[in-house]
């Protein structure tokens, strides 16, 4: 497949896939106004996901005359192995810790990202990550605060902190390890090298880690594979709910 | 004083055919609820900061945030006040007579008190 | 006391809104409390039947809307706890009577959201229904709460009309699709009917909730109201109500309809719908398993200003 393309498609599949998981909270948060709170975020990012898949859709239909690729077909008609999200997205969110540390790591990811997009000689990607960024600054600031609060909380707090930390770090490093696509549209202009975000990166966490006295954790392995199609046994069930009516009415107007 | 609802109105139940099944309580911690905030938004450039409502917060700026994320979705907000529920002093209702009264009668302060000719521009 | 009363009185009947701290007799403070705060357990509650299906939305447009709209019943929530707590009660007070029973919810969210087309039918039916009693609240006596009903009308009419366009979608649609919309309209409607309460001729002779402008019509007006609309809407649809004895009276000028299930509605009303106990889990455990992040953020905050006073 053509790797401008899959660029698009990777960048909405992580947002959708994110979107999904933190709209699970919806009626279950821990208060009304951090419910409110994160449903927002959740939108932020489905409309950013589907910036994207519109973009891959047209670009698609315009490479092949006879395609009637929409938003939609690309999100609810693709299996598991075509899905190219970072494996972070579709972890289960764990308690509200670990939600909110993941969504600061993936948020400092995405704009650190966008930042650089804003040159993507695709005008339209750059359009988005424009827009984007200002939806970004604010989930950064949300989620960080957050860290903070229940890093340096109470001793349960922390203790789940450290434990949301266990069980994300080994899947932050795929957001730096660039997919063959992700190289390749860099090659273009399109895209950017995602490794030479990660210094920024770890520069963004560790000031925050350390105001919620939590431990930056030592160099470990790595998962790796949601870009590229080799996903954690979770996303099929996602899948599974996402495409559910799509599936089983094929062809329905909705 | 004798005062019974008995009427019903739209999803009003009387208590006695209510029936609410038992459950296991739960124990919430009311000590340690959010504080209140008040929030006062200002919608535009040029207009003043209005009383929007109220919400829980545990700090100013998770209040600002909260206070945009709920009063500011549609667009109705370009500035967002907030302040502790407990630091906002009123005036007595019961002393509205004397606070506000004595206002009534002093007309002489409104514009259209003064009859003025026509002729007369730009005032 | 008499004077404070008749003062009272007064200003009711010349529709001057009553304020947080002016006075006001106990019971009318008590029962604004129980129906604000009632209200807005409907609405936490309600996020539930239709949060069911956000992550099944068959378009990426209509996830958008759903989570909107669940979000906007979210915020309703906010505006109207906010409200009752201008008189006197406090959110974790209002929150514990919800979970033990003591406070009540709208019966309708004790039903079961089973297809898409719910989502449709709760939409066009439940949030109609709500329009109705919302519309009239919007000039109740009490400020803060005629205040949050005013905010909570601005953004109701976008609820009802996309679940009505969802619905329509789903009529020009395949076999099944109509088949779904007709259902999901079969079975909601009599409990949207039940919305309304029980009948006015079951009351007695005191309202003084009318006296005091809490409510404004009673419960067979806008049950009746609401009738009337929906038999027109419905026909936009090409489907059918469930309802044989629906009939346009021409003396009366309204649509005659059939008797509602009492024993459904006081089965459901005292915790036998299907839904009761599983709505109320849902809630007690997002409270309960919510308890260590509300006491990590005090003890944040509290941790934040002795810092600033120490280092003042």
């Amino acid at each position: 497949m053509n790797a401008h393309i899959d660029y698009i498609i990777h960048l909405a599949d992580t947002t959708l896939i994110l979107s999904q998981r933190n709209s699970e909270w919806c009626g279950h948060g821990p208060i009304l106004e951090q419910d409110i709170a994160i449903t927002n975020i959740s939108l932020d990012l489905l409309g950013q996901s589907r910036y994207f898949y519109q973009h891959a859709a047209t670009l698609l239909n315009t490479k092949n005359k006879s395609e009637n690729t929409t938003e939609d077909s690309l999100a609810y008609l693709r299996g598991e192995r075509e899905f190219k999200n970072l494996l972070i997205t579709e972890l289960p969110n764990g308690d509200w810790g670990q939600t909110i540390l993941r969504q600061f790591f993936v948020s400092v990811y995405h704009s650190l990202l966008y930042q650089q997009l804003l040159k993507s000689s695709d005008t339209q990607i750059a359009a988005i990550a424009e827009k984007s960024l200002k939806e970004v600054a604010y989930h950064i600031k949300w989620s960080s605060e957050w860290v903070i609060r229940l890093g340096n909380g109470t001793e349960e707090s922390h203790r789940r902190m450290v434990d949301a930390i266990n069980n994300l770090w080994a899947y932050t490093g795929e957001m730096f390890v660039p997919a063959d696509y992700e190289v390749e549209a860099a090659k273009m202009g399109i895209g950017i090298d995602s490794a030479s975000l990660k210094e920024e990166w770890i520069n963004k966490i560790e000031p925050v880690f350390s105001e919620a006295t939590l431990p930056v954790p030592e160099k470990i392995f790595m998962q790796l594979g949601g870009k590229s199609g080799v996903h954690t046994e979770y996303l099929g069930y996602i899948l599974t709910d996402l495409q559910y009516l799509q599936r089983v009415y094929p062809g329905a107007q909705w | 004083m004798n005062i019974q609802i008995k009427k019903y109105y739209y999803g009003d139940i009387p208590e006695d055919q209510a029936g609410g099944f038992v459950s296991s309580s739960t124990q919430s911690s009311d000590k340690n609820e959010w504080p209140l905030w008040e929030v006062f938004i200002r919608s535009k450039q040029g207009l003043d900061h209005k009383h929007a409502g109220s919400l829980h917060a545990v700090d100013a700026a998770m209040a600002v945030e909260n206070a945009r994320d709920v009063y500011t979705r549609r667009q109705e907000g370009v500035s967002i006040w907030v302040v502790e529920s407990k630091y906002i002093h009123a005036s007595d209702p019961t002393e509205a007579n004397s606070m506000f009264d004595p206002a009534a009668d002093k007309i002489y302060r409104h514009p259209t008190f003064y009859d003025l000719p026509d002729e007369l521009k730009h005032m | 006391m008499q004077e404070l009363e008749n003062k009272f009185q007064q200003h009711i009947d010349a529709e001057i809104k009553i304020e947080p701290r002016d006075w006001m007799p106990e019971a009318y403070r008590k029962t604004n409390i129980r129906q604000i705060s009632q209200h807005a357990h409907s609405e936490i509650v309600g996020m539930l039947p239709e949060g069911n299906w956000i992550s099944r939305a068959p378009s990426l447009k209509r996830k958008a809307i759903l989570i909107a709209k669940v979000q906007d019943e979210a915020g309703h929530g906010l505006y109207l706890y906010s409200a009752a707590e201008t008189l006197g009660s406090s959110r974790d007070e209002m929150i514990n009577d919800l979970h033990s029973g003591k406070a009540k919810y709208s019966s309708i969210f004790n039903y079961p959201t089973l297809t898409w087309a719910d989502m449709g039918a709760v939409g066009w039916l439940v949030d109609g229904a709500a329009i109705l009693n919302q519309v009239m609240l919007c000039r109740t006596s009490y400020g803060p709460y005629a205040r949050a009903m005013v905010r909570i009308c601005k953004e109701e009419s976008f609820h009802q009309r996309q679940g009505f366009e969802s619905l329509l979608v789903l009529s020009k649609g395949t076999k099944e699709q109509r088949d779904m919309c007709q259902d999901a309209i079969n079975r909601w409607w009599w409990p949207s009917l039940m919305m309304f309460g029980p009948k006015d001729s079951e009351s007695t002779n005191s309202d003084q909730s009318m006296k005091w402008k809490i409510k404004r019509k009673t419960n067979d007006e806008l049950r009746q109201q609401f009738v009337d609309m929906i038999v027109e809407q419905v026909k936009l649809l090409g489907m059918t109500l469930p309802d044989p004895d629906l009939k346009w009276n021409e003396n009366k000028k309204h649509y005659d309809f059939g008797e509602i299930d009492w024993t459904e509605f006081w089965n459901v009303v005292k915790g036998n719908g299907p839904c009761n106990r599983q709505r109320l889990d849902a809630r007690k455990k997002a409270q309960e398993e919510g308890q260590w992040v509300r006491d990590a953020a005090m003890a944040y905050a509290a941790k934040q200003q002795l810092k600033e006073k120490t280092a003042a």
